[in-house]
């Protein structure tokens, strides 16, 4: 599978992300620049974290005029999977990919620490292969990681399965001191409508080796690989 | 010609700025303030132009950049 991994100035993660996909699961990769036009046969997109053209007025809302923006829209729109970690997650909310928004932390300062995930949905190209009531272990790295979104918006994500993942305790619980950031739902990823396009804050691209002690980050990353190249539900 | 953009959190929208900034205001004495909701002030120059040309040019920069109005709402004056 070839993984296209979008580098806007600012990007910070694009190269855990690349070493992941290349060299830890034996993948092809390449970068691409936020001005580029096309996705070089990408079959899988990622906009990895960092702080794209600086983050200066909110989170991602720059980063949704980038050129390449419009392909990955139409790549999206096509049923292409598309993953957006921390950052990512911010610009593809800003850009309309996925609902809602990404806001300053309940507590207001930068959280740098493991949380524990509940996945809430194994319906997409992404979380397919994760197993069912398993809680997985990912470290966040975030000033802007509360979900919102409207009473409505969130009511109709919880029908439709567009959860992807809540923050949850080491059990699976969801109480209050497990969400880190104060986001609604303790919401820490959702899925577009056709379930292609997931957006989460907690990084997975930092966990995906035995070396760092832990690998939970790894089961994205290979469902999407076994989900073959237009891995969509 | 001067632009005065006032960004603020839609009712609803969890505002910890706002909030830390009330606990700051109670721990001075000021028991009396319920609320504070913290925003942004963007202030734009332009060159001069007709009313309606301006408006319609702010309302877009608004909506395009400025605010997200998922969990914003903008308001704008002209400033001088």
């Amino acid at each position: 599978m070839k993984f296209g991994i979008v580098v806007f100035p600012g990007s910070n993660c694009e190269h855990d992300c690349y070493h992941v996909v290349k060299h830890v699961l034996r993948q092809e990769a390449s970068f691409l620049w936020h001005k580029d036009r096309t996705l070089s046969r990408a079959d899988c997109v990622i906009l990895p974290g960092g702080f794209a053209h600086g983050d200066y007025l909110r989170c991602g809302a720059m980063a949704k005029f980038s050129p390449i923006m419009e392909t990955v829209a139409r790549f999206a729109a096509e049923g292409g999977p598309v993953l957006g970690i921390c950052n990512g997650f911010q610009i593809l909310t800003e850009a309309g990919l996925l609902p809602g928004a990404l806001i300053r932390n309940r507590t207001l300062h930068y959280l740098c620490q493991d949380i524990h995930l509940r996945t809430e949905s194994t319906d997409s190209p992404f979380t397919r292969g994760i197993p069912t009531g398993r809680v997985l272990k990912i470290p966040v790295g975030h000033g802007e990681g509360c979900y919102y979104a409207d009473a409505k918006t969130l009511k109709r994500l919880e029908l439709e399965g567009r959860i992807a993942f809540r923050y949850c305790d080491p059990k699976g619980k969801l109480t209050e001191e497990s969400n880190p950031n104060g986001s609604l739902m303790s919401i820490a990823g959702v899925l577009n409508e056709r379930g292609n396009v997931l957006g989460l804050m907690p990084h997975p691209d930092r966990c995906a080796e035995a070396i760092l002690g832990n690998e939970d980050g790894r089961l994205l990353f290979e469902s999407v690989i076994g989900g073959g190249p237009r891995g969509t539900r | 010609m001067k632009v005065r953009v006032k960004v603020m959190y839609k009712k609803g929208v969890l505002d910890p700025q706002g909030k830390a900034i009330l606990g700051s205001l109670h721990q001075l004495g000021y028991k009396d303030v319920t609320e504070v909701k913290a925003g942004k002030v963007l202030e734009l120059s332009l060159p001069k132009m007709g009313k309606a040309q301006l408006e319609k040019k702010v309302k877009e920069m608004c909506e395009k950049l400025l605010s997200n109005p998922i969990i914003e709402d903008y308001e704008f004056e002209v400033a001088e």
